[in-house]
């Protein structure tokens, strides 16, 4: 085993998870605002917002996916030593992290009419990470926000399923942002 | 009680719940199922607040509990030092100085705002479940949107009685999608369920998680013939005269005289803080107690 | 003039220190210890550990003492103990078919292989009230015999080879953990058999007997009731195989129920399993009947509607941790509930006696 594998978790599991929860629970329930997640550091290409939120939310209950990008042996093993969670295919994860790009977002599981929360919740890892972009409305705001995505027709056809559906957090360095599934979005035209 | 971990629960079952507490805020007033632990206070007396409420507690919070609106009734107080101990977290009883906010049957009068969480302490999760005892019908029922029952409830209540007989734990519809049980707060309550701060829901014997994002739609039932009204008892308040809050009746003497006082205690001592005195009430001193 | 009441912390306080002194009670009396509850109110302990979901007499035995023998409290002590307990994994399923059987009995052959053995039960005990025992406890050594080393085996698997028992095929899969992940329905066996088997005992024996007695009736026999120690192993992955990491005593209670056939299963018997931690043979037993009563949809017979065959009842309503914090909290303050009840009756009555008074 790699010293890197051992290394980059959290110092304090009960407090910096306890902190980086609040980032990601304030997120997702007020989707548009980007937040500080520190605390773990990761092997690249994972940031350490990605890494974060895998600590804080990911155990050998949740299968985690990692798009081909990230699927290395330093990333594999840094997954499996600090939280156990074993690596699947799209459609048993729970979890999966990857560039837009690459994650096979009609494979994942959206939850079921009787159960709509057994869905993955995709980390999504952005270049960029701003303020400003597509404008999104829906629970969590107050009239509209506006959040850089990396498109908006796949979110679209995301809140449609709704109650069913995936749930996103987007990780950039050390920040994220989240769109849950309730969020409404529409691209603004560029004047 | 350095025996056990930070807020108590194992770190595996605050991921449990901390992922249940985001499917929730994702599906707002949806009912999230979650593993339920035995906390060492009784079901029924807030093991579902108390675990949604060790899950999100940071050490950097202040932490207020109230029960019935009050901080100092004893269920309240007995929370509020559970996690005094195990979280080491700061305490209050001021509204504006909480950053979690436990609660059991009642909504500070003091609007929230978006940096404050309140979590609800859930006896029956479940608002179908006094028309529809089992689970498995209930379920079906919401996944199909199938809320007849409950209207129908509701409008028997009118022709039978001329209004909607229920006052508290009254049924609210979230987001257009799902209808969710408050918990037992009086219906004068349900217009603050839209608010800015984050709303968790806990049931710990029903074992349910769900949640209310800040600024999202909850509409009480009602018809369009008879409209939801929030009522309280038609009195100010003796101790510091509020007329916009909701009140407990005291009997005061053997001949069972009555009089009215802020439920919200925290609410009221603001008020008298600031010069208000009601009809009974007498100046405020800080050393009464 | 009117000073709002406070004072909940001091009250607790004061609350806490009385219960203490209560709990010891006189104490020109001798305290009890931990062991003499262990080993003289053996059955209590049992109660305690079998519904509490832990084997551990020592903390059983210290439960019942903390809570003044109230056994729910105890239980309730051991249970919030137990969840804070780290897991290291599961042991394998114990060999029943192996037990050092200290009682042996079946109601539905004479004899068999291993024998029946009666062993230290109150059935025939004539239940008069023992003077001397309020004198004295002190008896002599009861006779004793070597270790029967040959093997017991199950009376059921007499009846299996000749097919007349329905047969329960081995499932491989790793049964639900029902403190580790929230009851969903319709549950499987395994997870019902979890269910009843730290249920509370006073329900789970009135389920039984209402089956007994018409709601749902099924015609049982206990086939074999068993009651002695196994040992437990435990596969440990970094040595390859399964290494004994103690001992516990169970008790083991199999149906054998009369069957006409349905439409989907042969006519034959059937079966209704109980297995509870310790000596608890009422409590094994009426889990074998509410078990056979649940299975109603397996063996395709029709659901009469009775209390016993409604898994999601009798899940819902066995624990008496669930049922007893939530029957109690109705004793915590619910004014502003009540509040608003009061302002709706008196406004629902002002309309009515408003309507009353216009019809005079
Ligand atoms: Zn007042």
């Amino acid at each position: 085993m790699q010293t890197t594998t051992l290394m980059g978790g959290f110092v304090n599991a009960p407090l910096d998870s306890a902190r980086a929860f609040r980032q990601i629970m304030t997120a997702v329930a007020q989707p548009g605002i980007i937040n500080d997640a520190v605390g773990a550091t990761p092997p690249a290409p994972l940031s350490v917002a990605a890494g974060v939120v895998l600590l804080t939310l990911c155990d050998p209950d949740t299968p985690v996916f990692l798009t081909a990008e990230f699927d290395t042996d330093d990333v594999r093993a840094w997954i499996t030593f600090h939280t156990g969670a074993p690596l699947v295919d799209a459609a048993k994860a729970s979890f999966a992290v990857g560039s837009w790009g690459d994650l096979p977002i009609t494979d994942f599981a959206i939850g079921t009419s009787e159960y709509p929360d057994r869905s993955a919740t995709l980390i999504v890892e952005v270049a960029s990470l701003n303020p400003e972009g597509a404008e999104l409305r829906g629970p969590g705001i107050k009239g509209k926000a506006t959040l850089s995505l990396p498109e908006t027709a796949a979110f679209q056809q995301n809140t449609a399923l709704f109650p069913l559906g995936l749930d996103f957090v987007f990780t950039c360095q050390n920040r994220l942002a989240a769109l849950p599934r309730t969020t409404k979005v529409n691209a603004i035209k560029v004047s | 009680m350095t025996d056990y971990n930070f807020a108590y629960l194992d770190e595996q079952t605050k991921r449990m719940i901390r992922r249940a507490i985001l499917k929730g805020l994702a599906i707002p007033g949806y009912q999230v199922p979650f593993a339920s632990r035995e906390m060492p206070m009784p079901y029924g007396w807030g093991t579902g607040g108390v675990q949604v409420s060790a899950a999100v507690l940071t050490p950097d919070d202040t932490f207020k509990v109230i029960d019935q609106g009050a901080d100092d009734t004893t269920n309240a107080v007995s929370i509020r030092r559970f996690f005094e101990k195990t979280a080491g977290v700061a305490v209050t009883e001021a509204t504006v100085d909480a950053s979690v906010i436990q609660t059991r049957h009642r909504i500070p009068e003091q609007d929230l705002r978006s940096d404050q969480i309140l979590v609800y302490q859930v006896p029956i999760p479940e608002p179908l479940r006094f028309l529809e005892p089992s689970e498995v019908e209930t379920r079906k029922m919401h996944s199909l949107e199938e809320y007849g029952l409950m209207h129908v409830k509701l409008y028997e209540d009118i022709s039978q009685h001329g209004a909607i007989a229920t006052a508290y734990a009254y049924p609210v519809k979230v987001e257009g999608r799902y209808v969710m049980d408050p918990s037992p707060i009086p219906k004068f309550d349900n217009p603050k369920l839209n608010m800015a701060g984050i709303q968790l829901f806990g049931a710990g014997r029903e074992q349910r998680i769900y949640a209310v994002p800040p600024y999202t739609d909850v509409v009480s039932l009602d018809f369009d013939d008879y409209p939801f009204e929030a009522s309280k008892a038609d009195h100010a308040c003796d101790l510091c005269g509020a007329e916009d809050s909701y009140l407990d009746e005291l009997i005061v003497d053997d001949a069972g005289g009555r009089m009215f006082m802020c439920s919200d205690t925290d609410y009221c001592a603001g008020r008298r803080k600031a010069g208000c005195i009601g009809a009974q009430g007498v100046p405020y001193q800080e050393d009464v107690a | 003039m009117y000073v709002a009441v406070k004072g909940g912390e001091k009250a607790i306080d004061n609350a806490h220190a009385w219960l203490a002194e209560e709990r010891r009670g006189d104490t020109s009396i001798a305290e009890l210890s931990v062991s003499q509850i262990r080993e003289q109110l053996a059955l209590a302990v049992n109660r305690v550990m079998a519904e509490g979901s832990l084997y551990d007499p020592d903390l059983a035995a210290l439960a019942i003492k903390q809570s003044r023998g109230d056994l729910i409290e105890a239980i309730f002590l051991i249970r919030a103990y137990r969840t804070t307990l780290p897991r290291f994994g599961g042991s394998n399923p114990v060999d029943t078919e192996q037990m050092i059987c200290d009682r042996r009995v079946s109601a539905t052959f004479k004899d068999a292989p291993g024998g029946q053995v009666l062993g230290p039960t109150f059935d025939y005990t004539h239940r008069l009230l023992d003077f001397k025992l309020a004198a004295d406890g002190e008896v002599p050594q009861a006779p004793s015999a070597e270790i029967a080393q040959a093997d017991t085996p199950h009376i059921m698997s007499f009846l299996d080879r000749e097919n007349l028992i329905q047969t329960e095929p081995e499932g491989p899969e790793t049964p639900p953990d029902l403190t580790r992940s929230p009851l969903e329905l319709p549950a499987t066996r395994s997870l019902r058999l979890q269910a009843l088997t730290r249920g509370d005992e006073g329900f789970i024996l009135g389920m039984a007997y209402s089956t007994q007695r018409g709601y749902a009736r099924n015609h049982a026999f206990v086939a074999e009731l068993r009651i002695g120690a196994v040992s437990v192993e435990m596969d440990i992955p970094e040595l390859g195989f399964a290494i004994d990491i103690g001992e516990i005593t169970l008790t083991e209670c199999e149906t054998v129920n009369q069957f006409k056939g349905s439409k989907t299963e042969p006519p034959q018997f059937t079966r209704g399993y109980g297995l509870v931690f310790g000596m608890t043979e009422r409590k094994a037993i009426s889990m074998a009947l509410v078990d056979r009563a649940l299975r109603w949809k397996e063996l395709g017979e029709d659901n009469v509607g009775a209390p016993a065959q409604d898994e999601e009842f009798v899940l819902y309503h066995a624990d008496n941790i669930q049922a007893t914090g939530f029957l109690e909290h109705i004793k915590l303050p619910h004014y502003v509930d009540f509040q608003s009840e009061l302002e709706l009756i008196r406004k629902l009555r002002r309309a009515a006696m408003g309507e009353q008074e216009a019809v005079e």
